[in-house]
């Protein structure tokens, strides 16, 4: 009876009877809203609060739904905002050890209600993207990684010419949504998915020619 | 729950010839290991176990399941899973099959429903449940999906589910749609169905329940969305609950007339 109570006061007609037609968009954003919160609990260290939307998958989840892109004004807001949030490395270091960025790319453990906190997070990268071509288990919701920097004509990520790539790179795997607002990408420094030196490595991994992605 | 031992060992060969095989076949590689598996699916054996416990006497009523009406009338199995989630009068809720069961164990059975949902995946009455499902789900084999849709609650349900398919959140902002909203894509070697559309939405919905060989388990449609939004990094959705009927009810609706061949055999 509570559920239902909550749903009504949500302004939708689930459960009455007296209800003619499917709800206006508006309503049905509610009814959602209203659902979400009573059909999820707490899971160990997963909180129901991971269910609250901030401006940017709030805009392009309604945007998914409507299928069309997300408007102009609000896409350079959104990613306007996720760029000033961006951490940049506080010791100026933007290239780690490739060796380690190459380990927290292929984990994809962390941040579930059955993982261990004290484990520490991967970068869950080969799920979605092709990196060292020498590992064929990898996903392609995202593009190809491999030779990341050679493409780009990196020889040394240190130098002055190598540096807008080296920052792009760094600030995308930070907050994707700085430079897409509604990309797929997590936002892996942003979300405290990775932490500093872990990026560090993953940028690395990406653009130090030793690399194995640049071979 | 036991995996069967040949089939564990049938597992671990297919999957040592597996790492041999070129890259380019290996999606080919998948499909024939799972033909291979699905000559000896073991959802048999939760089918048989699922029907037993169908016609058996049980709860504090000591009543079977023989008078439940899963939407096609009091008793009526075949044809009902593909026509599910759907509105019920009775309980004026739209319901899928689970929840649903549930119902028909409260009122028929005299279980408590409220206190099944709360019980974890392969503990107690859950066993029974995943067992339910499969033979259920079995009954419509080789039908096709065919959800009536024709009600305000249907239709609001499935805009609801919609929503949720394309909500984005958690620490990773993550959607269902952030993996099953293309053609054609892919999580490491695992193909994704596109769920917004046939093919993909009917042989995604279509394939559960399933025994999964990865871990020798027999999983329900609200395991499979449990397990989504676990990686997903959701919170946790409760069994029953309308968020995950609603998701049913978009996928279903989305995959009319693909062919369902649940009870499947997945990785």
């Amino acid at each position: 009876m509570q559920k239902i109570y909550a749903y009504a006061a949500a302004g939708a007609c689930l459960f009455l009877s007296a209800c003619a037609s499917v709800p206006s968009s508006a309503e049905l954003d509610k009814l959602t809203a209203a659902i979400i919160k009573a059909s999820f609990r707490d899971e160990a260290l997963v909180k129901v609060d991971r269910l609250t939307q901030d401006d940017a998958n709030r805009e392009c989840s309604a945007a998914d739904v409507a299928g069309k892109p997300i408007d102009e004004a609000l896409r350079a807001s959104i990613e306007a905002a996720n760029m000033k949030a961006i951490k940049w490395p506080s010791d100026g270091k933007f290239i780690g050890d490739w060796r380690e960025g190459e380990k927290i790319a292929q984990s994809g453990r962390g941040l579930t209600w059955t993982d261990d906190a004290t484990q520490g997070n991967g970068g869950n990268c080969y799920n979605c993207h092709k990196i060292d071509q020498k590992e064929i288990s990898y996903g392609t919701l995202g593009p190809s990684l491999h030779n990341y920097g050679k493409l780009r004509g990196i020889t040394d990520p240190n130098s002055a010419t190598a540096k807008p790539i080296v920052e792009y790179t760094w600030g995308k795997i930070w907050n994707a949504k700085a430079y897409n607002a509604c990309s797929n990408m997590p936002r892996a420094g942003h979300a405290g998915i990775l932490n500093e030196a872990q990026v560090r490595h993953v940028v690395g991994l990406l653009l130090d020619p030793k690399s194995p992605v640049n071979q | 729950m036991r995996p069967v031992l040949p089939l564990a060992v049938a597992l671990l060969l297919a999957a040592a010839s597996l790492g041999a095989w070129a890259q380019k076949t290996a999606a080919d590689g998948i499909a024939e290991y799972r033909a291979m598996l699905a000559d000896g699916n073991p959802a048999d054996l939760f089918e048989a176990k699922g029907e037993g416990l169908w016609k058996q006497a049980r709860g504090p009523k000591n009543a079977s399941l023989e008078k439940c009406d899963l939407g096609k009338g009091p008793g009526v199995i075949k044809g009902a899973f593909v026509e599910l989630p759907r509105y019920f009068a009775d309980t004026q809720r739209v319901q899928d099959m689970e929840s649903r069961l549930l119902t028909c164990m409260e009122t028929l059975q005299g279980f408590n429903a409220a206190e099944i949902a709360k019980t974890a995946f392969g503990r107690g009455e859950q066993v029974n449940m995943t067992a339910l499902t499969a033979y259920i789900s079995a009954e419509s084999r080789g039908m096709s999906f065919n959800l009536p849709n024709n009600t305000v609650q249907e239709k609001t349900m499935y805009e609801v589910g919609k929503r949720l398919f394309f909500a984005r959140s958690g620490t990773h902002d993550f959607s269902c749609s952030s993996c099953h909203g293309e053609d054609s894509k892919r999580i490491r070697l695992q193909d994704l169905p596109n769920l917004t559309k046939n093919p993909g939405a009917g042989s995604g919905f279509g394939a559960w329940p399933a025994y999964r060989v990865s871990n020798g388990q027999m999983w329900s449609m609200q395991l499979r969305l449990n397990d989504c939004y676990r990686q997903q990094r959701f919170p946790y959705p409760l069994f029953g609950s309308d968020a995950t009927i609603a998701l049913g009810m978009y996928l279903g609706v989305n995959g009319k007339g693909g062919e369902s061949i649940a009870p499947a055999i997945k990785r």
